[in-house]
């Protein structure tokens, strides 16, 4: 059970720098997710963390140990792998109590512990057999398994449920996080899923190009992003960006897009030029009062909400509505939006305005 | 699309006559193995005979001839083979230098293969693993040592061994066929290394292991099917080897094969003893093959990653 702190870690591979000099800190007991699209940096750093790459420059503190530049096998960690990487040549038993043997335990002690941790993961009735045959979800239990058996400091594990068919995935992403729980253990996971990042995480790290975009829980993130890429990676449909040609000042509460007077959080910082106007799809209400004019070009039926696309003088533009009301394609109506959400973003850096709503994320993050 | 059952049938044929063609050489080997003499050279062949142990007998023994009295003499209580070579008119004079040359065979062929297998799943690792600088051009050189037939270097290495003192030892003739086999078992070790997820040896390194025990305890078994086939490959090449072996091995370090040809020279053309020779020859390298056929045909790792 370890806090985890990566200070300016940086890794490059040749003249590809996959990792920019990246910091954020995971606190102990934490379910932390590594979240971003593949190519971002992502594997590569829980891979610095575990000792299985080296970070080219910066360091790595575990437990308040810098474990940088030490091999895997010093770092007390246990790794879960997408391809959960059973040693094939063994049995479910002995796949498990590998890790306790390289530590020198006997081997009756190091049975007595398989068969506690095969209690947990409900995978008792399997030691004895290969684990060739054995399912997606019981190979996952497996790799688990072989994780917790060494009580380690902390646990890392590389996008776990890829390798599982859909309807499998959420049931074992509920017994990851209730695993996790009841064991209290520092957490690393990474994924390219958004919602599972959401559903199971208690901090989200944003990765993009080998850049940290954001660090935070996430409801914060999603709420209130730093960057457009994290409003577009997070939430689905993303958020929508409406563009726009103008200047904002300090203390500004409005913006002017297409004549068009739009309430914003209060900014707390200002400039010019190509703007973004960011809100989130249930964050627009459709009402054919409201000055802002859009055209529906389509709508999507979900059951209990409706996206709504519209077109709108700023570009495309999604709303998430309830199911009943009346949106007809073709129709000309207003668009309201909840002042109270929107973020404005310079579009040239794509870095989130600072305003009086987020600045408590975007300071602290 | 699954053949219909003609196509299997002409298929089936097919096979099995070719098959039949193949193995008729071997057969007739064999057959001549247990033929006399006369048999042997008997024409049309003799398809059906007596079988004889002679050539096995004359193969393992060094004859003379014996007048009448002595062969009176000795016939009693002569064992099998005495009996054998009596009837020859002749009488044992000692072991015939086939054994020797068969264990200079078997030291030669598996030493270097040993040898091959240990470099070359090392090399093999190393160029998989790790960023070798120079991989491609290194992997390129190694290839090249196959581009000319290796009898083509004959001479220079006649030279070097000389003045070596390699000339007819079993290290000489170990070292010589290692190097000749081991750009083939890099190269085949290689492939069989590359399949093998990385992630075994990185769940291993997690788990507490060195890099080396990683590499035996996890990718060594993993391996075992890549190393049998490549080990029975080298073999072959080692066993069968025919024009070094004359040139650089005469006596102490001489191989079966430049040895089986001068049984003929003995005692007139002795085709039995001849194809004896060689089928004995032929036993070890099956043996060694069926042995190993399990890996070839295990697929160890089935099912344990998920591609």
């Amino acid at each position: 059970m370890a806090q985890i702190r990566i200070e300016n870690v940086r890794k490059e591979f040749g003249a590809f720098t996959a990792v920019e000099s990246s910091s954020f800190t995971i606190e102990d007991g934490e379910f932390f997710m590594l979240l971003g699209p593949s190519g971002c940096g992502k594997t590569t750093t829980l891979r610095m963390m575990a000792g299985l790459e080296l970070p080219t420059s910066g360091e790595i503190y575990i437990d308040g140990e810098e474990v940088g530049q030490k091999p895997a096998s010093q770092r007390d960690i246990a790794f879960v792998f997408q391809m959960f990487a059973l040693y094939p040549h063994m049995n479910v038993g002995k796949n498990i109590s590998y890790p306790l043997i390289s530590q020198g335990m006997s081997r009756a002690e190091a049975r007595k512990k398989v068969v506690e941790v095969a209690r947990i993961l409900g995978i008792e009735n399997i030691l004895n057999r290969p684990v060739g045959g054995l399912s997606g979800g019981d190979r996952q239990r497996v790799a688990l398994g072989r994780a917790i058996v060494r009580e380690p400091k902390a646990f890392f594990m590389d996008e776990p449920l890829g390798a599982l068919d859909a309807e499998f995935r959420e049931h074992m992403s509920e017994e990851l996080r209730a695993l996790h729980d009841r064991m209290g253990s520092t957490t690393v996971y990474v994924t390219h899923d958004q919602l599972e990042a959401m559903q199971m995480g208690d901090k989200i790290v944003v990765m993009d190009q080998g850049v940290v975009e954001q660090f935070g829980v996430p409801q914060q993130i999603y709420d209130w992003p730093a960057t457009k890429f994290v409003a577009q990676f997070i939430g689905s449909p993303p958020m929508n960006f409406l563009e726009f040609h103008g200047m904002v000042g300090n203390g500004m509460d409005k913006v002017t897009l297409d004549g068009t007077e739009l309430e914003v959080p209060k900014l707390l910082e200002g400039t010019q030029g190509e703007l973004t106007f960011g809100i989130r799809p249930e964050h627009i209400r459709l009402d054919s009062t409201a000055p802002y004019k859009g055209r529906i070009v389509a709508t999507e039926y979900l059951g209990t909400t409706q996206i709504v696309s519209l077109d709108t003088p700023n570009g495309p533009v999604k709303a998430r509505i309830e199911s009943h009301e009346r949106a007809r394609v073709g129709e000309l109506t207003g668009l309201k939006f909840d002042a109270r959400t929107v973020t404005l973003f310079d579009a040239a850096s794509g870095r989130a305005l600072l305003s009086e709503a987020n600045q408590g994320v975007l300071q602290h993050g | 699309m699954e053949p219909s059952g003609r196509t299997k049938w002409v298929a089936s044929i097919l096979v099995v006559g070719y098959a039949l063609i193949t193995i008729i050489p071997l057969l007739w080997i064999i057959a001549t193995g247990f033929k006399s003499p006369s048999d042997a050279i008997a024409y049309p062949p003799k398809v059906v005979f007596d079988p004889t142990l002679e050539g096995y007998v004359n193969l393992f023994t060094e004859r003379t001839r014996a007048t009448e009295e002595t062969l009176a003499q000795v016939s009693e209580g002569a064992t099998w083979y005495e009996a054998i070579v009596h009837d020859q008119g002749m009488v044992i004079a000692g072991p015939s230098r086939y054994g020797e040359r068969f264990m200079n065979s078997v030291i030669i062929g598996f030493g270097s293969t040993a040898l091959c297998m240990i470099l070359g799943t090392a090399a093999a690792y190393a160029f998989s693993r790790f960023r070798v600088p120079l991989k491609d051009d290194l992997l390129f050189f190694i290839l090249s040592t196959r581009m000319m037939p290796p009898i083509a270097v004959a001479i220079p290495i006649f030279l070097m061994f000389r003045s070596l003192g390699l000339n007819d030892t079993h290290l000489g003739m170990i070292l010589l066929y290692t190097a000749v086999n081991l750009s083939l078992s890099v190269w085949l070790l290689k492939g069989f290394i590359d399949e093998i997820p990385i992630e075994y040896e990185e769940a291993a390194l997690i788990d507490g292991y060195t890099r080396f025990q990683a590499f035996y305890k996890v990718v060594l078994p993993q391996a075992a099917t890549g190393i049998a086939s490549t080990a029975i490959f080298c073999l072959i090449f080692a066993w069968n080897e025919y024009a070094f072996a004359v040139l650089l091995t005469s006596g102490t370090a001489q191989t079966a094969p430049p040895f089986i040809p001068t049984i003929i020279g003995v005692s007139g053309k002795d085709w039995p003893a001849v194809a004896a020779g060689a089928t004995v020859f032929l036993v070890p390298v099956m043996v060694f093959t069926i042995l190993l056929r399990k890996h070839l045909l295990r697929g160890i790792t089935f099912g344990a990653v998920r591609k």
